[in-house]
């Protein structure tokens, strides 16, 4: 199905241009002219050209030295939530219950960390991990741990991981949950009748189904916990130390806290750079992998299995909740 | 087949971790300060309803709850409605720059909020909309609209194209099959991109503090305000905390049958 081509949709179009564009590009231009200035107050700007910018990434400043160190953390923060998230987010989406009752409970329990407000989600934890008033801090104490996320660099950083694996694995859960939804009941029949096993079933038919909604999930978890401001902050505050400030603290720090309007902008600007740069990649991977897809539906449609025909003959089959 | 061994397990333990930290604010919430404090225990021994009685009596809580969900669903109403005839754009036609577009749009999601919070102060200063509820309504716009955008694509693009071309045909204008037509057809769509507008909106708060004040304050700002200044009124923060789950709770229950496909963006 070929789209049309028709300049007349730019009509469509326009008042979302408009919305995000006054949203966005605006805002993006008072950016730009603050990071060449520097400012002592009084609204007096002073031209600073690119003098920001080569602090930023000089890791022998001050600026740079605490950019770099907290980019290296948020690096680090979100490839070890990614490395959780996404087998545990399967895992779960492959334990869903079939049908009835159960499988509303479950998606409305899921769904449910996504939709407390992040700084609730920051409280719950922060309650909930305190050696004194919190069951988690609490049990672990009694168990012998010397656990305290407000002294030890590490005990915060699990916290924070551990937070961020419960607010957001439901939502790869429910992506995955929604790409299995999605495969006919015919391929699980054909598979059976080959005598496939558990594991070539999840290679085979469950893994290449997941494809396109797990490169969703990715996406949506990389930005946003690379981006991630709220909950840590209510919980670590950045601390102890410096060792959970990510780079949206730090930016929220320089920015509202010293109003170092200047800096505040260069490393804005080097922050969003990133993030286009990682958004286009997985947007190029993305279209990339639906041409493929239908590209290949072309070619082979002979070999897509008609579900009404091959459901039919074999109502014989239905109780396979032993074998699996 | 379908599903692993041991599912009933994994399941039962993963909603067991999801709903206990979920359980610890609630049963805290029912406690009072100095059980909280005191001693340690599984269940509110004394239980008391002071605290949500607080919060329902003294303006400047209950405020805070209006005030957000004032702005969301500002929000959620303007976005939803910019967003309709750009996915439908998007999806029937091909235009001049329609890809950068679409890209442009998907990268304005991912911005953090933290880049244009300083920026939106100064605008919203500016043209004089600051605290009020306008100014953060529009503001979570650059990132509810390309969502909306993005999954109502999806829902539009599976109507089939015989429908539009056969309602042409019979006569309808462009306005006219779209809200006689296209619209019934894609209502579910409609539903998630609503709630997913509902949910982005309800759950920030950098932006929503940072563009208010005083009239438009947002109940999660009421919140972290309170631990600063009050000190250590646990039980008080656990109720407000609570209260800002019902709603969401609440939408989910709404949606459920459409929340996984609403999660894949209507793309599976």
């Amino acid at each position: 199905m070929d789209k049309t081509v028709n300049q007349k949709a730019w009509f469509l179009v326009l008042p979302v241009f408009l919305v995000v564009a006054f949203s966005a590009v605006l805002p993006l231009m008072t950016v730009v002219n603050y990071s060449m200035q520097d400012t002592f107050g009084n609204n007096q700007f002073f031209w600073n050209g690119v003098g920001w910018f080569k602090e930023l990434l000089d890791p022998s400043t001050d600026l740079g030295g605490r950019f770099l160190a907290s980019l290296g953390r948020n690096l680090f923060f979100s490839l070890a939530i990614l490395a959780i998230e996404v087998p545990l987010g399967i895992v779960v989406a492959l334990s869903m219950p079939r049908e009835g009752w159960t499988v509303a409970a479950c998606l409305v329990v899921l769904a449910l960390p996504l939709l407390i407000p992040w700084n609730v989600v920051g409280t719950i934890w922060q309650i909930f991990g305190r050696p004194d008033i919190g069951l988690l801090g609490y049990v672990l104490n009694a168990m012998g741990f010397d656990y305290n996320y407000v002294s030890n660099d590490v005990d915060a950083w699990v916290t924070v991981i551990v937070m961020d694996v419960w607010h957001w694995t439901s939502l790869v859960a429910l992506l995955c949950y929604a790409g299995l939804k999605s495969i006919p009941e015919a391929y699980y029949q054909a598979a059976q009748i080959d005598g496939a096993s558990r594991w070539a079933v999840f290679k085979a038919i469950q893994l290449p189904k997941m494809n396109r909604v797990l490169l969703i999930a990715v996406l949506l978890r990389f930005m946003d916990s690379f981006m991630i401001y709220t909950e840590p902050f209510v919980v670590t505050g950045g601390g102890p130390g410096n060792s959970t400030t990510f780079v949206s603290i730090e930016l929220v720090k320089i920015a509202l806290g010293q109003f170092d309007l200047g800096k505040a902008a260069a490393l804005s600007l080097v922050y969003n750079l990133i993030i286009l740069i990682v958004c286009w990649i997985f947007y190029t991977v993305m279209t990339n992998a639906g041409v493929e897809r239908k590209v290949q539906a072309e070619s082979e449609p002979a070999v897509e299995p008609k579900p009404s025909a091959a459901l039919k003959p074999v109502p014989a089959l239905k109780p396979r909740e032993g074998v699996a | 087949m379908h599903s692993i061994p041991g599912r009933r397990l994994i399941m039962g333990l993963f909603l067991i971790f999801l709903l206990l930290p979920i359980y610890w604010l609630v049963n805290m919430s029912f406690k009072t300060n100095s059980e909280i404090v005191s001693t340690m225990t599984l269940w509110p021994h004394t239980p008391t309803l002071q605290h949500y009685k607080r919060i329902f009596t003294d303006e400047s809580w209950y405020s805070g709850y209006i005030n957000s969900l004032e702005y969301v669903v500002l929000n959620t109403i303007i976005s939803i409605a910019v967003a309709l005839p750009a996915a439908y754009a998007f999806s029937r036609y091909r235009f001049l720059g329609d890809k950068h577009l679409f890209f442009w749009l998907l990268s304005n999601r991912m911005a953090p909020a933290a880049v244009y919070a300083l920026p939106f102060f100064n605008l919203y200063s500016a043209i004089g909309l600051f605290d009020t509820p306008w100014a953060v309504a529009l503001a979570h716009c650059i990132f509810n609209v390309p969502l909306a955008v993005w999954i109502l694509e999806g829902f539009v693009s599976g109507v089939p194209r015989e429908i539009d071309e056969t309602a042409f045909l019979d006569g309808y204008s462009f306005p006219r099959f779209f809200i006689k037509i296209l619209v019934p057809l894609i209502a579910s769509g409609i539903g998630v991109a609503a709630f997913f507008c509902f949910m982005f909106s309800w759950v920030e708060l950098l932006l929503a503090r940072t563009l208010t004040s005083v009239q438009a304050k947002p109940i999660a700002a009421i919140m972290t305000r309170t631990v600063s200044a009050a000190g250590m009124d646990w039980g008080l923060l656990a109720a407000a905390g609570v209260l800002t789950i019902i709603p969401g709770a609440l939408v989910i229950w709404f949606v459920r049958n459409y929340i996984a496909r609403g999660f894949a963006l209507g793309r599976v």
